[in-house]
């Protein structure tokens, strides 16, 4: 909780990291100032792009105290307006996982390089980053903490598999390798509530560490205050739950 | 998410500017503007232009099925009065238009 005497001050910008194959893409950055040792938290854009929302959560997760990196994964994809961009990875069918996940590994290691990180990382994702961020979390090593909220796809049907994405993340759920906080609402088409039931039996069949929140009242993206999704209660218990799910996995 | 992609040839006004289109994408899927979870969206494009040669609209499923039957009727009206062009459209730079 804030106190109004304390002192409290940040860096954001955008820089270069070595992504999927070595490739150099960009990436936000922010970071509390001092010398830490701060957790460092991998923040995963959403399908409609890296845009202004992820940077505002990419400050809010180092107002937080964490360092925080969002990799621009359709950086090969062109660029312009973030929705632009966006509208052309989603003609292709959403970006690759196998380059995706190059990007977080990528994302990871330039976390681990700085000599203020703690060494203890999360990975936050929603919608599509909500899948990315536990497939990671499954396919990676590196990461103390995921956070899918309101990640469709993880449950996949047969036609829904492509060359680009060709195995549903709930696949690999027996690999994951830290503690889940799920944050869903019940009125999404993607994930729907029973796919979320199926991701939570795999998790409970696997005996992984996990937290599923699901609230009435909100469909998918019930944290993006920019559009008409937006639920103002449930948005602001999910963030306590992120912080409160952080503030045990990254201490 | 579901996303298709159909090649064609026309012109776009994106801004100010006229640009030849060879694309289109069609998908149904989240909208950025429209207060929906899911809309039909229709981005027609040049990729080769880069991401930002796109008009872009998104359309409820309604709105989406009458405009497809609103363009099936003017072209069969068109048909009918024997003034339908069905002839390929000429690849041409789009300033020539201009």
């Amino acid at each position: 909780m804030y106190q109004t005497d304390q002192y409290e001050g940040m860096v954001a910008e955008t820089t270069t990291m070595r992504g999927h194959n070595g490739e150099f893409i960009n990436a936000y950055v922010a970071r509390p100032l001092g010398s830490g040792p701060f957790p460092g938290m991998v923040v995963i854009h959403h399908a409609p792009g890296w845009d202004e929302w992820y940077r505002e959560c990419t400050r809010r997760f180092a107002h937080h105290g964490h360092v925080a990196i969002s990799p621009n994964l359709y950086f090969r994809d062109g660029h312009g307006s973030p929705e632009d961009v966006g509208a052309k990875v989603r003609a292709a069918g959403g970006a690759p996982d196998a380059r995706v996940l190059g990007d977080l590994e990528g994302a990871n290691t330039y976390l681990r390089s700085l000599p203020y990180v703690s060494g203890k990382i999360g990975i936050f994702g929603t919608c599509s980053g909500g899948r990315q961020a536990f497939l990671a979390a499954c396919r990676l090593k590196g990461f103390d903490a995921a956070i899918d909220c309101w990640g469709g796809r993880v449950v996949q049907s047969k036609e829904e598999l492509t060359p680009a994405q060709p195995v549903a993340p709930i696949e690999f759920t027996k690999d994951l390798s830290c503690p889940l906080l799920g944050l869903f609402g019940n009125e999404d088409k993607s994930p729907t509530p029973e796919q979320v039931d199926q991701q939570e039996a795999e998790l409970k069949k696997h005996k992984k560490t996990y937290e599923f929140h699901r609230y009435d009242g909100a469909g998918h993206g019930f944290f993006y205050y920019d559009r008409a999704a937006y639920r103002q209660e449930q948005a602001v218990d999910g963030w306590k739950k992120v912080f409160a799910f952080l503030g045990r996995t990254l201490a | 998410m579901i996303a298709h992609q159909v090649k064609l040839a026309g012109r776009g006004k994106s801004g100010r500017d006229w640009f030849e289109v060879r694309e289109a994408n069609v998908s149904y899927d989240h909208p950025y503007d429209l207060p929906l979870e899911h809309a039909l969206n229709i981005d027609f494009v040049n990729e080769a232009m880069g991401p930002s040669a796109r008009v872009a609209v998104e359309l409820s499923v309604e709105a989406a099925r009458q405009l497809v039957k609103t363009i099936e009727a003017v072209l069969a009206e068109a048909d009918r009065r024997g003034v339908l062009e069905d002839l390929p459209v000429v690849s041409v730079p789009a300033r020539a238009l201009a």
